[in-house]
């Protein structure tokens, strides 16, 4: 018998519904201006897609309405194996994905929304996830196009069709800033999916080489032009951290790490830090875009601030970019906010992003 | 007797043939032959040995490892698999979109085909080989014509191998000026093939590439903050794939020129172009054209093909050697570019696939320069009304410039459709297969959202036009009415769906049985 979890949040994409842009702290308003449940009827989309394997399958959920419904109404075996305080809450989320991962689930389904990715990068998941899309903002690729792609694609996984997974960035908008109609992405971290193009989201960018592949390819391009001698500040993401495994270096994939002469000199370094050590050598920033939305700077690598960047100077800046993701700009700039006006102003123009082994492409970076 | 009814012109009955058929090397039965070779008299035998005189590090150890395999089976394999390709010769080929399928006459099948072409030798006298000497001095003479250029080599044996031809002069003109360490960036675009820039890549140069502007040209404004003192040359096609004209094309050329850099032509494809532009007035030094692709020549599966390379004057003295020349009298090879130190010397053997040259100079001599005219303005015209027709479609829309007149192929976007019914681009394709049609989507990654790509070229008429559209509505209407039996298509073709998971990773490729048996077995 196969064990995979299935995890329903309740409350998300009910904000959106009545115009609330997001459901974050916000589940009774939503509900007290007549919001409906949307989740619970897309995880049964998603389950409908698993029927055939069902006799062979146990699902692992969290009790009533944040799965066991779900999963018995489509006729499937379950174990329950958390029970959440009612209303749910975010804890629930984090505290069943746990348990289920606990008692041996080999893939996560979950209905939600951004809040509910991150979540689940609050508790560590490691298995493979895939989001059934229910929420108000669906900025993370680890959700499926559809929510019977996300039954269709664990069906995949289940019959060994789809056996690579990599790690994607989980992102989420500042709901508050966003409901004043300002967009500010995070980066929160990430969570492992099937590496799956045609039914997960941002998948629109296939390649003839895998993710990973251009990853080594750039990592590769880089190690080669690095000068002996000099300080690499090397920024979050997996890119960038591909450089990092390349060289067999134990780095961190949010922070910023030094390197110089193939060697990790300290990890995670804050601002006050990278200002420090950059006095004490010709210094090199390596970037890759994060957080979504095509950010150079200014989400999810904050710490290389205004000050960074200016001490450092534009052409000691390295971009490494895969195809992929500098496909999602459409022609959009990248885009800098280090909160530093002049800062970003400096560095607003053409640059070059490596893409592969000489391989380089143009970019347009904007502050705007 | 029952009145046959034609008035569907989609081929719903199609089936094509399904053998399962085994890679040749898994039909090995040890011990079976498909010739009996007799053992050869003494004399045959005392003459040969001369072999003896072969180095032994240069004689294999043992017998290669080829099939053991009866003629019959041998016939059959072939056979079967010949039933399971999607030919030219048997669908409307208009859904090849940048390949550029055009029909190629059978007649210059003949042609190649005559004993005269083909018993030749390439080292053969000279005077014995007078009539394709002419073949490839006058093919040479009409592709300056068309293209402006100086002079022409036609032994690349490819489009890929025309675009390391023209890098290879780029490199070797840097080279005699004593930059090519200097000089070593060669910037082309998103939407030109992607060999123009992995030929140059394959030289040494290092590529940059250009993403185009909202209007879907080259962005000039990165061009220029890509050009600097490493920049060797700009290679790019006109139209790219798009199918949109860059008519500010000189501006590049003229701007790469200022700065010291060259100028090569992707006109692997010019047929929309053919008596309309010539690549040396738009500013290039260097263009070529496909034989294959522009001047009817069959596609050859990887096999004999030819990238004709042409170049300005000051550039052929680095062409590859031999040239053929006339002095009045007769036709020569002229050896004199093997002595030059910076030239390429050689990118193929002799003068490439002369039966192919000889096929291109039979559908010129065929068509005459009005004939060639004629044909670009058919294949735009073909283009434009397939363009209309499926512009009219709502789910259909073309990127960049709304409204302007493509040239010679499309790249569509199928974006409102997944939207609307969850099926994309890809099960189109697949589903395009049932009823023996291509359908191409997009080289990777697919910069333009759920990517269609048709290139009519002059060979359809408005009947192959009509079934293709007809075809193609048919299925879009499917993918509202029964989406769930397209995805799952195809149903009438040889495959059915594969995993396609880890076919992006490299480590994982087998593409040849060597490369299989050490994987996988």
């Amino acid at each position: 018998m196969r064990k995979i979890g299935l995890l329903v949040n309740p409350i998300a994409g009910m904000g959106g519904s009545v115009g609330l842009k997001g459901t974050d702290g916000l589940a009774e308003e939503a509900a007290q201006r007549g919001a409906v449940q949307r989740a619970p009827s897309r995880a049964e989309a998603a389950l409908k897609a698993l029927q055939p394997l069902r006799g062979n399958l146990t699902i692992l959920c969290a009790a009533g309405e944040m799965g066991e419904n779900e999963a018995l109404a489509q006729g499937f075996q379950t174990q329950t194996v958390y029970r959440p305080n009612l209303p749910t809450a975010a804890a629930d989320t984090i505290a069943a994905a746990k348990a289920i991962e606990a008692a041996g689930a080999e893939l996560l389904l979950f209905a939600g929304g951004d809040g509910t990715a991150r979540d689940l990068v609050a508790a560590g998941v490691q298995i493979p996830c895939i989001g059934i899309p229910a929420g108000v903002k669906i900025h993370s690729p680890v959700y499926a196009l559809r929510p019977e792609a996300a039954g269709e694609l664990a069906c995949r996984v289940l019959q060994g069709e789809r056996s690579r997974t990599k790690q994607i960035e989980v992102v989420d908008i500042d709901e508050d800033a966003w409901r004043a109609d300002l967009v500010r992405t995070r980066l929160y971290g990430y969570l492992t999916v099937p590496d799956d193009r045609s039914l997960l989201q941002h998948g629109k960018a296939a390649s003839p080489a895998s993710e990973s592949a251009q990853q080594n390819a750039i990592a590769s391009e880089m190690a080669k032009r690095m000068k002996p001698g000099c300080f690499y500040f090397v920024g979050p993401g997996t890119t960038t951290k591909a450089l990092l495994d390349g060289l067999g270096l134990e780095g961190t994939l949010l922070g910023v790490d030094l390197i110089a002469d193939g060697k990790l000199l300290q990890k995670d370094l804050c601002e006050a830090d990278i200002l420090q050590r950059i006095r004490e050598k010709e210094s090199f920033l390596v970037l890759t875009p994060t957080g979504g939305q095509g950010f150079l700077l200014g989400r999810g690598n904050q710490q290389i601030s205004g000050a960074v960047i200016k001490a450092i100077g534009k052409d000691h800046l390295f971009i490494l970019a895969t195809r992929e993701k500098l496909f999602h700009l459409q022609g959009r700039p990248l885009l800098v906010d280090t909160g530093d006006p002049e800062a970003d102003a400096g560095l607003s123009g053409y640059m070059r992003a490596i893409i592969g082994l000489g391989e380089e492409q143009m970019i347009r970076i904007s502050a705007d | 007797m029952k009145k046959i009814d034609r008035s569907n012109p989609v081929r719903t009955g199609f089936h094509q043939a399904k053998w399962d058929e085994p890679v040749i090397f898994e039909l090995t039965q040890p011990g079976e032959r498909g010739v009996l070779v007799n053992k050869a008299e003494k004399a045959i035998c005392e003459a040969t040995e001369g072999t003896a005189a072969i180095p032994a590090f240069l004689k294999r150890e043992q017998a290669p490892a080829l099939p053991e395999i009866s003629q019959p089976r041998v016939l059959r394999h072939y056979a079967r698999l010949a039933q399971e390709t999607l030919g030219t010769d048997v669908n409307v080929e208009i859904g090849q979109g940048t390949c550029t399928v055009k029909y190629s006459p059978k007649v210059n099948e003949q042609l190649a085909n005559l004993p005269q072409m083909r018993e030749m030798h390439p080292l053969q006298d000279e005077s014995t080989a007078q009539g394709i000497m002419e073949i490839l001095y006058k093919t040479n003479q009409y592709f300056c014509e068309i293209s402006g250029m100086d002079a022409f080599t036609m032994q690349p044996g490819g489009g890929s191998q025309a675009i390391l031809g023209m890098a290879s002069l780029v490199y070797s003109y840097f080279k005699s000026r004593g930059e090519e360490k200097q000089r070593n960036e060669i910037i082309t675009t998103i939407y030109s093939h992607p060999s123009d820039a992995a030929a140059p890549h394959l030289k040494g140069f290092k590529i940059i590439y250009l993403h185009p502007d909202k209007d879907g040209y080259p962005d000039f404004e990165a061009f220029k903050a890509a050009v600097n003192e490493h920049t060797a040359a700009f290679f790019v096609a006109n139209p790219e794939d798009t199918g949109v004209y860059n008519k500010n094309v000189l501006k590049f050329t003229s701007y790469m020129h200022e700065h010291g850099g060259l100028c090569g032509y992707d006109q692997a494809n010019a047929n929309g172009l053919l008596g309309v532009t010539r690549a040396r007035e738009a500013g290039f030094d260097t263009c070529f054209f496909n034989l294959h692709k522009t001047f009817s020549a069959p596609h050859g599966c990887g096999g004999p093909a030819c990238g004709a390379v042409g170049c300005a004057d000051f550039l052929e003295p680095f062409l590859p050697a031999p040239i053929v020349r006339f002095d009045g009298e007769k036709y020569y090879y002229d050896y004199e570019n093997a002595k030059n130190p910076y030239g390429m010397h050689k990118i193929r053997e002799f003068n490439g696939a002369a039966q192919v040259v000889l096929k291109a100079y039979a559908w010129i001599r065929a068509l005459g320069a009005e004939g060639l005219y004629q044909a670009a303005k058919t294949a735009v015209l073909n283009n434009n009304y397939l363009f209309k027709k499926l512009m009219e479609l709502p789910f259909v829309d073309a990127p960049y410039i709304p409204g302007k007149q493509r040239i010679e192929q499309c790249r569509y976007t199928l974006e409102k459709l997944l939207e609307e019914t969850g099926v994309g681009t890809a099960d189109i394709q697949r589903r395009m297969m049932d009823f023996g049609m291509h359908y191409w989507t997009s080289h990777h990654p697919y910069y333009v959202p759920e990517p269609m790509t048709l290139e009519p070229t002059e060979t359809p008429s408005k009947a192959d036009l009509d079934e293709y559209i007809a075809t193609l509505k048919y299925v879009f209407n499917e993918a509202y009415t029964d989406p769930k039996y397209l995805k799952a298509a195809p149903h009438s073709s040889v495959c059915h769906q594969l995993d396609e998971s880890n076919m992006d990773d490299p480590e994982q490729w087998a593409v040849t049985w060597r490369a299989y048996r050490k994987k996988y077995q």
